[in-house]
């Protein structure tokens, strides 16, 4: 079988599998699945960058899509000008002066010889300026989250359309990436494995507890939407009249079409990103990253300056995972950080990458999907599974009640499996890189 | 009075909790360097081999309690604690043979054998919560304080009370004898040196008869051991939750890398930074501050320098900082 | 790509993997027992005829002959790349002979693999990372006797008194010595497993000559007492000053063969060789 059509037949198996949930189950269902499997391929399209391209171990793509997240908030949301107006500019304020007290520790450190003095000075400006800082600071968060916590409470956005939220998300995550790569990357040997997984937890820490910014765990809902609202679809009589022509019924119809939309959206977003992903591999660009790769003493010795690359293709793919999150929160409406958990949900991208072919763009892209669908479906499996294996037990049986009630864990079970499986007899991937 | 006071203080809510946590976390660090060191990758699935052990170890005190039995003032785990070692043993025996062995063969890189490792926390992690569910558990039983802070005042007088909870204490005493144990054996016996030699040179550890299949054994099996003593006395101190013991190879992992991969000393020390920093960052410091300053200055707010749900963000900071500056970490571990 | 399905994309972070000290051998033999060879009356350790390269790879080696007897000091010289190590290590078992045999004591080796010709009593010392740096030099010769399960503290005073140096920095670690030291170590510790025979990898590469001369020294020492010495040198001259027999290597073949009083005395192997 030739590679082209081995393509095609393994896209249009996992095409089939969603379009047999949407026979089976909803069309629902099989539409969330690929809004979902389009964002996952966003993901999987950034890791894949960092991990196929590079061979850059980045442990924390939650953290960036959080960032993303965040970014939807801050852009889309309505500001909220009683919460300025309470406290917002003495936070601003305090957040600049904390980046001052930074910059002239930093300043001290340069300027100074080293020294017992040096370091003395540096600690005075860091803790005096912590508590400064924190007496500035503190006041103006109180007043913001005074102000109408249970709706706001927090400073709110800019109140722009969301899709400019994406490219935003993006960069908030590059702008990150940046910090980490500068110093996580090309010291005498990288630790970003161990930074990324760090920092992926402060952002959320962050996210869940600076509730100004994020509100918390009090969560963002109602962010507006790129597409139309299904309330306003049932009241319009032209679309109720069509749907019912096509033999859906309004609600079912109004829901289908919104995702449908989304889909469009993300689709257009994941083909752009396949096509540049794929004329950066091919650029010389990225065949001077897979030289690096393959041989970096020798790429050094040539001259290539392996650190800069490695940080280029570290910030545009953490760039790539923040607008994954972005549309994430677009597609939820909502920022949840508790949903963020980094390391489960970073991993399972892990297993998107490899299942798919690490540095292969497309196996990338089919490993989102065939990933997130078996991630959605095998609890559903899990159950029928069980309920099966269980039932000649009676009812009340001790073991049948706890087999059924555990089933939900098979999904982890079965990602941990995947990709064991996939590691040991094709290690490549689905799609193995050329 | 005061300053006794302020020392009582800060022992009660600061120095108590933060040594039993360190020990704890020193235990799991130690698992983590050794494989590190002998196996040459950074076990992922190492906090869900922490629940494991824990698991075993809490059904077999569950049976313990229904069959009456139990070991007075002390919980019954500790009775309960050698069947989880034995079960986490054979399990992370299982898992070298059906999974790890296989890329050792290959001769994978081992950034493969830390994939892999992921691969096996996602399956750990299932099986865990499908056998004992993804609740909270509390199996600590027996006597709750060696002494409690009502008695602590009334024997001294003291404004301040100290309590010392019967987990701590075991923390700690378990703690030294298991690192004791540990030490001698790295240092003092054939299989321990063989370790070490193999660690630092497979091939020369070749050339000289050392058979690297033991030497892997031999390591699973310490690491299984020191997986659960870790695991069991968090669980005792704390409560059981899989999804706490996943999120315990955060610090785990940062303790590790604070002190220098691949040294066993370093593990411990880490552990100690790691956990002091977390409990002071986050420690109302109000009441110390209280008893040390004149009434004049007594600040008036909590004097928190960071609300407690920044705990696993601030071992990641200060395990940035340290990388920054030492990038093999502070005892100088392997990347030398 | 270069590294198969299991390669690390050049990845280099050192807080997730740990390449140091990871194992480079690839032994070539597979079996642990020995096969009699019948017949067979040459020298105590021969290399014969041996024609084979690393894995599926070209050949390396062709129609290369070594060998030592007992009580004498064998040397294999040649310009860089001539092959030297490969032959040693082809003597040992860490290449794939399509050809030839290696005989230990009249007993076919050439399939044992590394770990079962030391137990058959090769001593061999690499070229590189021959010592563990981490552990004390008394540690070092212990790990080097670990197959043994008699007493061992007789031979490592033998040791001890061959390189007293040793015996004062016993609780030393070894990474801490110096080149000459450490290499002095790396004997010590394949001497400790009572070798019949001791294979020696470039035992003076980095060092200064006069650690080289005394090292030179101690290795006619450890021959006197009757243990064959096969080894490689980068220093030809000197080298075959000491030697019984010397094997001129180019290009992974037998260019010249003789003791070394002849290859010394060989115009054509002073002129190519030795710098005229």
């Amino acid at each position: 079988m030739n590679e082209t059509l081995r393509n095609v037949f393994l896209f249009a198996f996992v095409a089939g599998l969603i379009v047999l949930s949407g026979v089976m189950q909803s069309w629902n269902t099989a539409m969330v699945i690929v809004n979902m499997g389009l964002v996952s391929a966003v993901m999987s399209l950034g890791l894949n960058l960092q991990w196929g391209f590079a061979g850059l171990f980045n442990v924390g793509v939650m953290g960036f899509t959080a960032l993303g997240g965040l970014a939807t908030v801050l852009v889309a949301m309505p500001p909220v000008t009683e919460a300025w107006a309470a406290g917002g500019w003495r936070i601003m304020l305090g957040l600049l002066f904390g980046a001052a007290v930074i910059a002239a520790a930093a300043v001290v450190r340069y300027r100074m010889r080293p020294s017992r003095r040096r370091a003395a000075a540096m600690v005075t400006i860091l803790v005096v300026g912590f508590f400064v800082y924190r007496w500035i600071f503190d006041a103006g968060v109180q007043a913001v989250e005074a102000v109408d916590p249970a709706k706001t409470g927090y400073l709110g956005g800019l109140g722009l359309p969301v899709v400019l939220a994406w490219p935003v998300g993006g960069l908030l995550a590059a702008g990150a990436a940046w910090i980490i790569g500068k110093a996580a990357l090309g010291l005498r040997s990288d630790y970003l494995a161990i930074a990324t997984l760090g920092i992926a937890e402060i952002i959320i820490a962050v996210l869940k507890n600076e509730d100004w910014l994020s509100r918390g765990v009090k969560n963002v809902t109602g962010i507006p939407r790129p597409v139309p609202y299904e309330i306003d679809l049932q009241s319009d009589p032209g679309f109720v009249a069509k749907a019912e022509a096509m033999g859906f019924d309004p609600v079912t119809a109004s829901s289908l079409f919104v995702k449908v939309i989304y889909a469009g959206f993300f689709a257009a977003v994941v083909a752009a990103l396949l096509v540049l992903a794929q004329l950066a591999l091919k650029s010389p660009w990225g065949r001077m990253l897979r030289a690096i790769r393959d041989n970096e003493v020798a790429a050094e010795a040539m001259g290539k300056d392996v650190t800069r690359r490695h940080l280029q293709v570290f910030i545009l793919g953490s760039a790539v995972c923040g607008m994954a999150g972005a549309m994430m929160t677009t597609l939820d409406s909502a920022l949840i950080p508790t949903t963020y958990q980094p390391l489960r949900y970073t991993f399972l991208i892990w297993v998107m990458v490899i299942v798919g072919g690490s540095g292969n763009n497309l196996g990338a892209v089919l490993g989102g999907f065939l990933v997130w669908f078996l991630w959605v479906q095998v609890e559903p499996m899990g159950q029928w599974f069980m309920a099966t294996i269980t039932a000649p037990m009676a009812e009340d049986n001790a073991l049948r009640v706890h087999l059924l009630e555990s089933a939900a864990h098979m999904r982890l079970l079965t990602m941990g499996v995947v990709l064991l499986v996939v590691l040991r007899f094709s290690p490549r991937g689905l799609i193995p890189e050329k | 009075m005061d300053f006794l006071n302020a020392i009582v203080a800060l022992s009660n809510f600061v120095l108590v909790p933060a040594i039993a946590y360190g020990s704890q976390l020193a235990l799991g660090a130690l698992g983590v360097t050794l494989i590190y060191g002998i196996l040459r990758f950074s076990n992922f699935a190492h906090g869900d081999t922490m629940a494991f052990g824990t698991m075993v170890t809490i059904l077999m005190t569950w049976w313990l309690q229904s069959m009456g039995v139990s070991l007075g003032p002390l919980p019954t785990a500790l009775l309960a604690l050698p069947v989880g070692i034995v079960g986490c043993m054979a399990l992370v025996l299982i898992t070298d043979r059906v999974v790890y062995r296989f890329y050792r063969e290959q001769r994978a890189k081992p950034v493969i054998l830390v994939i892999v490792s992921i691969g096996v926390m996602f399956i750990l992690n299932g099986l865990v919560r499908f056998i004992i569910g993804p609740g909270d558990q509390r199996f600590a039983d027996g006597e709750r304080f060696i002494i409690t802070a009502f008695d602590f005042r009334k024997m001294t007088g003291l404004q301040e009370g100290l309590a010392l909870k019967t987990t701590q204490g075991i923390t700690l005493v378990t703690a030294v004898i298991v690192v004791a144990l540990l030490f001698w054996f790295l240092n003092h016996t054939r299989a321990g040196k063989s370790m070490r030699a193999y660690s630092d040179n497979e091939d020369l550890a070749l050339l000289s008869g050392i058979n690297p299949d033991r030497v892997v054994m031999i390591t699973w099996l310490i690491v299984g051991a020191l997986a659960t003593v870790a695991g069991v006395l968090y669980g005792l101190d704390k409560s059981f939750k899989p999804f706490t013991y996943l999120q315990l190879l955060l610090p785990v992992f940062a303790s590790a890398i604070v002190g220098g991969l691949g040294n066993p000393l370093g593990a411990i020390a880490g552990g100690f930074v790691i956990a002091f920093s977390e409990v002071m960052v986050t420690y109302a410091w109000k009441k110390v501050l209280g008893h040390l300053l004149p009434e004049s200055l007594e600040p008036s707010g909590l004097v928190q320098l960071l609300s407690t749900d920044y705990k696993f963000a601030v071992s990641f900071v200060i395990l940035l900082i340290v990388l920054l500056f030492r990038p093999t970490g502070l005892f100088r571990g392997k990347a030398v | 790509m270069s590294g198969g399905p299991y390669d690390d994309r050049g990845n280099k972070d050192r807080t997730i993997a740990n390449p140091d000290g990871m194992g480079e051998l690839r032994p070539a033999g597979t079996e642990e027992e020995a096969r009699p060879a019948p017949g067979a009356d040459g020298p105590f350790l021969i290399g014969e005829n041996m024609t084979g390269g690393y894995g599926r790879g070209p050949d390396i080696l062709h129609d290369c002959t070594v060998s030592v007897d007992s009580g004498q000091i064998a040397v294999i010289v040649g310009p860089n790349g001539a092959g030297k190590s490969t032959a040693m290590k082809a003597v040992f078992g860490m290449l794939d002979l399509r050809g030839g045999a290696v005989r230990l004591a009249g007993e076919d080796i050439t399939r044992l693999t590394p770990q079962a010709r030391v137990r058959k009593g090769m001593g061999f010392v690499p070229q590189n990372h021959n010592i563990f740096t981490s552990m004390t030099v008394e540690e070092n010769l212990e790990m080097g006797a670990f197959i043994r399960t008699d007493d061992i503290s007789e031979t490592m005073e033998q040791v001890f008194d061959l390189f007293p140096i040793l015996r004062e920095k016993r609780r030393q670690p070894a990474g801490e010595l110096s080149g000459g030291q450490r290499q002095q170590v790396a004997v010590g510790r394949a001497l400790m497993t009572k070798p019949k025979v001791l294979m020696l990898d470039e035992p003076t590469a980095g060092v200064s000559p006069i650690v080289m001369d005394e090292l030179f020294d101690r290795i006619i020492e450890v021959s006197r007492t009757g243990l064959p010495v096969l080894m490689v040198e980068q220093n030809a001259r000197q080298a075959l000053e000491i030697a019984d027999m010397g094997y001129v290597m180019v290009q992974g073949r037998n260019a010249y063969t003789g003791s070394g009083k002849e290859l010394l005395a060989d115009a054509e192997v002073r002129q190519s060789f030795l710098g005229g």
